[in-house]
């Protein structure tokens, strides 16, 4: 760790870094884009900036939507948005697109739907792509979502990559969570299985102009009448986001489960919950940037030619590793 | 983490279509090859106005904006865009500007004057775009 150029108690900023901050601020959105560069990049300068501007983060509301490719989570993104500046707030977008697995390179095409809120000062949009994490965001999410909330934004949704039935990391990382749906995803075996269908806080049905819609809530309703009492029951709203359709339901809903979380006091255990979260995914990291020297990559080939040809096992081999032998 | 992360060196490109032409062919190829070079395209689509693709370079802050025109209106629309950056701080010195499209020879050199540091026409191979960007993104200024 490169802590040594600034001691974790200390948060003031000198030179260029303090001259960035006082401009982001101050509102001014080329320094809050280029220190999102630097904290998504994870280098130190990013480590820093973070640092200093962290305190000032914990007052944005944050709203996750996740879904299939292509069930329409930009669109509805992008309805949301439209309604949280009508109300007169000001919001930020973090849209996450994949990376490729074999170049880690990226189409970031959440835009493509949002276009219409470019003229907009008081929204400002980040395509992040996942750089190879799995859980339907990227590792820098979080630390993003900090940098946009310290800036002054009121409302802050995070669009995550298109997922299946496993990538639920956005419900750690927002206050609600939006499952965007829509007709014809498959019989009601879908909606018994576990991961995604759980973490909904909200459920969205695009596209429900389309034929099998009125099936597709009533089988998400079912379910959900199944569900053991959290407290919260979460509603099930017919949208046509490409016509504005249902746009008002769905955020009023949004609004009805972040006040129970107020009234209930789950809003402070969820906080507590996403920061134990993210020091937990950080030290993972940590470890795994450690083992990735020079030094541990090549013991790291030796123990893989061992488990491969059967002289040592996997779990052997990992312990090994970590130990440092 | 190492502070020699490559990652800090992840380029990003804004690939854009100023203007009305609506044949993004060429523009979603450039997108596609750049994307194979390792490179994180953000893919902004058709009909973009010079101050859309401005705040889209800002917000997303790339290092090179890459534009696309087939109409024949490049010497009207691709200078604008550039105009609509450098109010935002947006500069030749600080971002590459890249133009493509069919474009004659003498249209390259008056788009060079107006900051495109290059403009590669049909016969281009992408691969030769992908290896200009990476040869050109280190000299940029990005302090």
């Amino acid at each position: 760790m490169t802590t040594k150029t600034a001691p974790s108690s200390d948060t003031h900023l000198t030179g260029r870094l303090a001259e960035l901050e006082q401009r982001l601020l101050a509102k001014d959105r080329r320094a809050l884009a280029r220190v999102l560069s630097w904290v998504e990049s994870g280098d130190q300068r990013g480590r820093e900036m973070l640092r200093a501007l962290y305190p000032r983060s914990g007052r944005a509301r944050t709203i996750g939507l996740t879904g299939s490719p292509g069930a329409g989570k930009s669109t509805v993104t992008n309805e949301l948005a439209k309604a949280f500046r009508q109300r007169g707030q000001s919001v930020g977008i973090v849209a996450i697109d994949p990376s490729s697995p074999y170049t880690m390179g990226a189409i970031l095409g959440d835009r493509v739907r949002m276009t219409e809120l470019y003229s907009d000062s008081d929204v400002f949009i980040r395509s992040l792509a996942s750089r190879g994490a799995l859980g339907g965001l990227s590792a820098a999410t979080q630390d993003v979502v900090h940098v946009l909330d310290a800036y002054g934004k009121d409302v802050i949704l995070i669009e995550t990559v298109g997922a299946g039935q496993d990538e639920v990391d956005i419900a750690g990382a927002a206050q609600t969570t939006v499952l965007v749906n829509t007709p014809n995803m498959g019989d009601e075996v879908q909606t018994l299985k576990a991961g995604i269908m759980e973490i909904a806080d909200v459920l969205a049905v695009n596209k429900s102009d389309l034929p099998g819609a009125d099936r597709m809530v009533s089988a998400l309703k079912a379910l959900l009448s199944l569900n053991p009492d959290r407290g919260w029951d979460p509603p099930v709203v017919r949208v046509v986001a490409t016509q504005g359709e249902g746009t008002e339901k769905l955020v009023d809903a949004c609004d009805a489960h972040f006040d129970e979380l107020q009234t209930s006091g789950r809003l402070e255990l969820a906080e507590l919950a996403r920061a134990r979260q993210q020091i937990t995914a950080l030290a993972r990291a940590n470890v795994l940037n450690q083992l990735h020297t020079a030094d541990g990559e090549e013991r790291l080939t030796m123990l893989a030619t061992e488990v491969a040809s059967r002289a040592s096992d996997p779990h052997s081999a990992a312990a090994a590793w970590l130990a440092g032998s | 983490m190492s502070d020699t992360s490559t990652l800090t060196d992840q380029i990003r490109v804004l690939v854009a279509k100023p203007g009305l032409d609506g044949h993004d062919r060429g523009a979603k190829i450039v997108a596609r090859a750049l994307r194979d070079a390792g490179m994180e395209v953000i893919y902004t689509g058709i009909r973009q106005t010079p101050d859309m693709i401005a705040e889209a370079a800002l917000q997303e802050d790339v290092h090179v904006v890459a534009l696309s025109v087939l109409s024949g209106a490049h010497l009207e629309l691709f200078p604008r865009v550039v105009d609509a950056c450098r109010k935002r701080g947006i500069t030749p010195e600080n971002t590459l500007f890249l133009g493509g499209g069919i474009i004659p020879d003498e249209d390259a050199d008056a788009l060079r004057e107006t900051g495109f540091s290059a403009v590669f026409g049909p016969g281009a191979h992408t691969g030769d775009i992908a290896e200009y960007v990476r040869a050109h993104v280190p000299e940029l200024d990005r302090s």
